[in-house]
């Protein structure tokens, strides 16, 4: 039931607002005539339908939720808690210096811990997402080159086993996109790369490890290729838990760098966001960042803006981007410390290797079996797929009915019926061996009875969709009356 | 180990099974030259009780003003309700519902608060929201130039009146795409849109014209006329609104003759708390024959394989991680968390306590006005303004303001920062949380730093 189908004309949850219309004088050209269309309920009458809406959703708080390229681990509640205390919420973000300082210190410390975990020269907080780091990223990309006059330059190259962001975000700064094919063993394949770079390359944009699960073993020498054609190199940083504290970005010879802050750095997700995509830069695209900045002047703290950094890439947001999501990321880095940081990567990587090696004991196909995996890694389904004709879709929802979040289905594009699988390190064994003895019992079911997994699920509010009628005729909003 | 529940036992049995000496070795594919030795620069870890203590510290450095500053951020009651429900767990660590069936609560918010933005905004769609009112006007530009196939100028109409950080947002967003933002004066006298600047571009291809309402200084745009003027002259109309406001102001969707093509604007004054400028959330809102023009994720209701109803991420064959290069923006996520807490806000409300919360900020800021011109102090325009106002105080602003800080009231916006020619006049801003005693006190230090 949706909420206005809970409304009752002339009910409200009147405690929430004042009672009676204040006189004013608004000029009838500009009133409103129409209803809002907002739903008339109680407080409680509120409370209760989003408590039962809540209870319809699977979360890292109530589920393993092993969504791979997502970085799904425990979201610390002291995070929240401290985020959320008057101080913080009641901040303007137009607060002169003087009402500023704890938090423009908090903001400085986080960009001087995130330089230190990425080897890079400059840090910028505002992008308000990875896509939007992304954006940041070649943008400053595009205007170093302008900026020493090298207009030729027209092209990003992606490898296909990249993010859809990617090559979208590279058109939205207007270059043209070139794809660069994987090989065998999941590497950027280093000949098609020589025989692509050339005067018209701005840039590669390389994920590493990257999204197929492993480590891009020869990114030196792809630094050294795009370096020597005048290209930048740009590091998405959707897969930075996986080598957090064990190699940096800036010591592979990444020029301009996403961090995804609600993966690495355990910021909520929300249901979709908000995220944080802050921007890391090599000291020759310092002038570059994206504004505001923050800025020590001995002991106190500044922004810096259109005034300090001219040739800045520009402004992302009306303010200074999703400041309540940093403040849940410093948190986090604070209880990490020094130790805890590599610890992060070492037991992801660990509890990755080890639900690999126990899936593939059971039966299943890794699709890069004589690699290492990184913090993820993919299983394929295609034989299961042409032999049972169950498909990685039909895991997918089978495992809902276990209990299981479903891993990432059909992406990266390259590896057919596959499943992309990050089981994070705040996951127990206990629940990564429940997961196996799932998909050992999903298996034996696709032999057995099969149609029990190919109509899946059966447990959750709704059976499968129908989307392509919904696509067809789209229903995206409810009307009063129906 | 803090977040890492392994004990000793495990990390053996975890190592025998996969075949590795030690966890070390789980890296040997990453050459050793390159590989980090230690991260010298980041503190020892902090248990919960030391972070909080030093947290608690910072917080309370900011806290404890009376403010009266908008400019884009407003403070406004927000329900206890809202915030302990949107941080449930089932909300608050969910992902994008990419498996429907397990995201149902999710995707019927999301579906709940498409309605309730269509009803509020008089428009046909909504999306699930973007990340903020500046970045959502860049994509509303962006979308604006896609819909208007016809219009080969790709020339926007951007008036001074709007918040100069949404132009400036807007323009790192669209300038790689051949797309000029072109400024329109205001009317000194009234602080709106001048209307004999823009009757210069009738008959020229203009791609779009963008109408914010209100407008940076808190004044009332004439928004029929200024959507006349661009129905006439085949000029699509992008409307950035106040959200709270529409409350009381007649919806984007009614203005002229046909109504705004597309809407944005920012949802913080529906339930998201200042926090710093974030996190927000962007409205983007159009005509229903747009849709298919919209970046974003929107949900759609759909029918289960048993025929029951439920909701669905839809249209997707319009995103990044299907069409990639050419997806209709690289934008994945929206702001679900802030949504959330905005839908529940808004239901809270309801019709009745929207406007009232409305109309109680606009006689407080009239009230704010009026004991002002007890001391002397008059607005700067002479249009109508809704629950914000520009001060002229016949002095620089920035020292004022900056005596008022020194008691602890955040006295307003200092519009010297936007244009050195109203370096002598505030921006300032009365919602429902101003109590009397709070004017009052605002008109005493205002007097005294004067």
């Amino acid at each position: 039931m949706l909420i206005f189908e809970h409304a009752t004309p002339g009910r409200r949850a009147t405690a929430q607002a004042p009672a009676t219309m204040a006189d004013i004088d608004l000029p009838k050209r500009f009133a409103r005539k129409s209803p809002t269309g907002l739903p008339e309920v109680s407080e409680m009458q509120a409370v209760r339908h989003y408590t039962r809406l809540s209870q319809k959703n699977f979360s890292i708080d109530t589920h393993f939720y092993p969504l791979g390229s997502c970085t799904m681990k425990y979201n610390p509640r002291a995070c929240n808690s401290l985020a959320m205390l008057p101080g913080m919420l009641n901040r303007h973000p137009h607060a002169p210096l003087s009402h500023s300082q704890g938090f423009l210190q908090m903001m400085y410390e986080l960009q001087e811990m995130l330089k230190e975990v990425t080897g890079m020269a400059g840090v910028s907080l505002t992008p308000m997402a990875g896509a939007q780091g992304e954006f940041a990223g070649i943008a400053m990309i595009r205007a170093y080159h302008d900026s020493r006059g090298d207009a030729e330059r027209s092209e990003i190259l992606v490898p296909d086993a990249a993010h859809g962001t990617n090559p979208a975000t590279a058109i939205m700064c207007g270059y043209k996109v070139r794809e660069i094919p994987t090989d065998e063993q999941g590497d950027v394949d280093l000949d098609a790369l020589k025989a692509a770079v050339g005067p018209q390359t701005a840039g590669l944009m390389l994920t590493n490890p990257s999204t197929l699960g492993v480590f891009e073993r020869n990114i030196m020498e792809i630094a050294r290729i795009v370096h020597e054609a005048g290209g930048l190199l740009y590091y998405d940083g959707a897969n930075l838990n996986a080598i957090l504290g064990k190699v940096r970005p800036g010591d592979m010879g990444f020029d301009v760098i996403h961090m995804n802050l609600h993966k690495t750095f355990s910021t909520p997700h929300g249901g979709g966001g908000p995220g944080s995509g802050a921007v890391g830069v090599a000291e020759r695209l310092m002038p570059y960042r994206p504004i505001p900045v923050v800025a020590r002047d001995g002991d106190t703290y500044r922004w810096l803006t259109e005034d300090d950094l001219p040739d800045s890439m520009g402004r992302l947001s009306a303010f200074a981007g999703n400041a309540g999501v940093l403040i849940r990321a410093y948190i986090y880095m604070r209880m990490l410390g020094k130790a805890g940081m590599p610890r992060i990567a070492e037991f992801a990587t660990l509890n990755a290797n080890y639900l690999e090696k126990r899936l593939v004991e059971a039966g299943f196909d890794a699709a890069f079996p004589q690699r290492r995996a990184s913090h993820e890694f993919i299983i394929t389904l295609q034989k299961e797929a042409k032999e049972l004709k169950v498909t990685a879709m039909d895991f997918a929802k089978r495992l809902l009915d276990f209990g299981f979040h479903a891993p990432t289905t059909y992406f990266p594009l390259l590896v057919p019926e596959c499943l992309l699988i990050e089981p994070t390190e705040s996951e127990t064994k206990e629940e990564i061996d429940g997961f196996v003895a799932a998909m050992v019992a999903i298996l034996e079911e696709a032999r057995n009875e099969p149609d029990t997994v190919r109509s899946a699920p059966h447990t959750m509010p709704n059976r499968r969709f129908d989307e392509v009628s919904a696509a067809r005729k789209p229903d995206l909003r409810w009307r009063p009356g129906e | 180990m803090p977040f890492i529940p392994h004990t000793p036992e495990e990390i053996e049995q975890m190592l025998a099974t996969i075949g590795a000496d030690d966890i070390e070795t789980l890296f040997d594919e990453i050459p050793a030259n390159i590989r980090c030795q230690s991260l010298d620069g980041i503190p020892p870890a902090a248990s919960e009780m030391e972070i909080a203590r030093e947290v608690q510290a910072m917080a309370d450095r900011d806290a404890g003003a009376l403010n009266f500053i908008g400019a884009g951020a407003y403070e406004h009651h927000i329900p206890a309700a809202v915030w302990q429900l949107t941080t449930r767990g089932e909300f608050y660590t969910a992902y994008t519902p990419y498996q429907a069936e397990a995201s149902q609560g999710t995707l019927q918010l999301i579906y709940e608060y498409q309605t309730m933005m269509t009803g509020l905004t008089g428009m046909d769609v909504s999306n699930a929201s973007l990340y903020d009112g500046a970045s959502a006007l860049g994509e509303a530009i962006l979308m604006a130039v896609r819909v208007h196939r016809k219009s080969k100028s790709r020339k926007i109409l951007v008036p001074a009146s709007l918040h100069p950080n949404y132009r400036k947002a807007a323009e790192t967003i669209v300038k790689h795409q051949g797309i000029e933002l072109v400024e329109l004066p205001i009317d000194p006298q009234t602080g709106r849109i001048d209307p004999t600047a823009l009757e210069q571009y009738s008959g020229e291809d203009i791609t779009a014209l963008a109408i914010p309402q209100p407008n940076f200084y808190g004044v009332l745009e004439e928004a029929d006329e200024l959507t006349a003027w661009a129905e006439q002259n085949n000029t699509l109309v992008i409307g950035v609104v106040n959200p709270f406001a529409l409350g009381l102001l007649k919806p984007p969707g009614e203005w002229g003759e046909n109504g705004a093509d597309v809407v944005c604007g920012d949802g913080q004054p529906l339930g998201a708390p200042l926090s710093s400028g974030g996190p927000y959330y962007g409205i983007l809102c159009c005509k229903q024959a747009h849709v298919r023009q919209m970046p974003g994720r929107i949900v759609g209701r759909a029918v289960d394989a048993d025929g029951k109803k439920g909701f669905v991420l839809t249209l997707q064959a319009r995103e990044q991680h299907i069409r990639r290069s050419k997806a209709t923006s690289n934008i994945c996520t929206n702001q679900g968390l802030v949504v959330t807490a905005s839908t529940i806000h808004m239901a809270l409300l309801g019709p009745v306590g929207l406007r009232n919360a409305a109309a109680l900020s606009m006689a407080n800021t009239r009230k704010l006005v009026e004991k002002a011109a007890a001391i002397g102090i008059a607005p700067r325009f002479s249009g109508e303004y809704f629950h914000e106002v520009a001060l002229q105080l016949g002095q620089p602003a920035a020292g004022v303001l900056e005596r008022m800080a020194a008691n602890n009231v955040l006295g307003g916006y200092d519009l010297g920062q936007v244009n050195p020619s109203m370096a002598d006049s505030i921006l300032v801003c009365a919602t429902e949380t101003k109590t009397d005693a709070d004017i009052d006190r605002f008109i005493d230090t205002l007097q005294a730093a004067l």
